[in-house]
């Protein structure tokens, strides 16, 4: 491998007016009801989307001709603080198996109030979703990921400066 | 979010060139299937995508006489500029299910 190259996770944080445990129940055991069903990889309308609240446990897209499609995984379940899922869906919208391109969503509870909770969402190593990449363009004989990848390093950075 | 700072995700300011970027994301389309789901021009449709394909978060292939264009598969900032979507999607839509499960419970 060469010098190894960093993508800036994505954050974004947002206050909800429930007590912590009654947000972390809605985020996890209504995630259907809220889930945008817009978003989903399978080949038909998703008809459920699932988060199964242990570790280990699948979240995963069930369509309406009954398919599953894996997401992820949940690798921390500490109700009502903090959750994190695996999320392997790469560049080509496709479920990527293999742990070692696994990108990782962690989600943060803290009471802000009574009845106020924040919720901080942090999708970290994307670039274990490009190594997974770059061996699947090594394999294909593409190659337009190397590049652009270090395109992007050096514009994230110049932008982390400005 | 500091994703507006990175290259390519600042063409996702402007509100049209956005929802292009969206439809693309869901489904590859040609210009002109672009056109009928907006209330844009067909030049001006043209226009955004060649701002968005310079900026790498879209890319072309010929299908038969047609062009069709997809979000980049092999973009990062393409990758990223998408999940970004998706996580602001997700979460507005929780912050709604949440106000409304609230007021659910105190109008019990």
């Amino acid at each position: 491998m060469s010098t190894p190259r960093t993508i800036p996770p994505l954050t974004a944080t947002l206050t909800i007016n429930l007590p912590l445990e009654q947000t972390f129940r809605f985020f996890t055991e209504s995630f259907n009801a809220w889930w945008p069903n817009q978003y989903h990889i399978g080949q038909s309308d998703i008809a459920e989307a699932v988060l199964e609240g242990r570790v280990g446990g699948r979240w995963y897209e069930r369509g309406v001709d009954g398919s599953e499609c894996d997401w992820g995984e949940v690798r921390v379940w500490e109700p009502p603080h903090r959750l994190v899922v695996t999320w392997q869906i790469n560049g080509y919208w496709q479920y990527d198996p293999d742990p070692a391109h696994a990108s990782e969503v962690e989600v943060r509870f803290t009471a802000g109030g009574p009845d106020q909770t924040v919720v901080d969402v942090v999708h970290g190593h994307l670039d274990r979703l490009v190594a997974g990449q770059e061996l699947r363009d090594g394999i294909t004989g593409g190659g337009g990921w190397i590049s652009l990848l270090e395109q992007f390093a050096t514009a994230a950075v110049g932008a982390t400066q400005a | 979010m500091d994703a507006y700072h990175d290259p390519g995700l600042g063409h996702l300011g402007d509100p049209t060139r956005r929802r292009i970027f969206e439809l693309l994301a869901r489904q590859p389309s040609t210009v002109g299937d672009l056109a009928r789901q907006l209330p844009v021009s067909r030049p001006a449709v043209s226009q955004h995508l060649r701002v968005l394909r310079e900026a790498g978060l879209v890319s072309t292939r010929a299908e038969g006489t047609r062009m069709v264009y997809q979000v980049n598969p092999d973009g990062v900032a393409a990758m990223r500029a998408y999940l970004d979507l998706v996580w602001q999607d997700a979460l507005n839509a929780f912050h709604k299910a949440a106000d409304a499960a609230n007021l659910d419970k105190e109008n019990q």
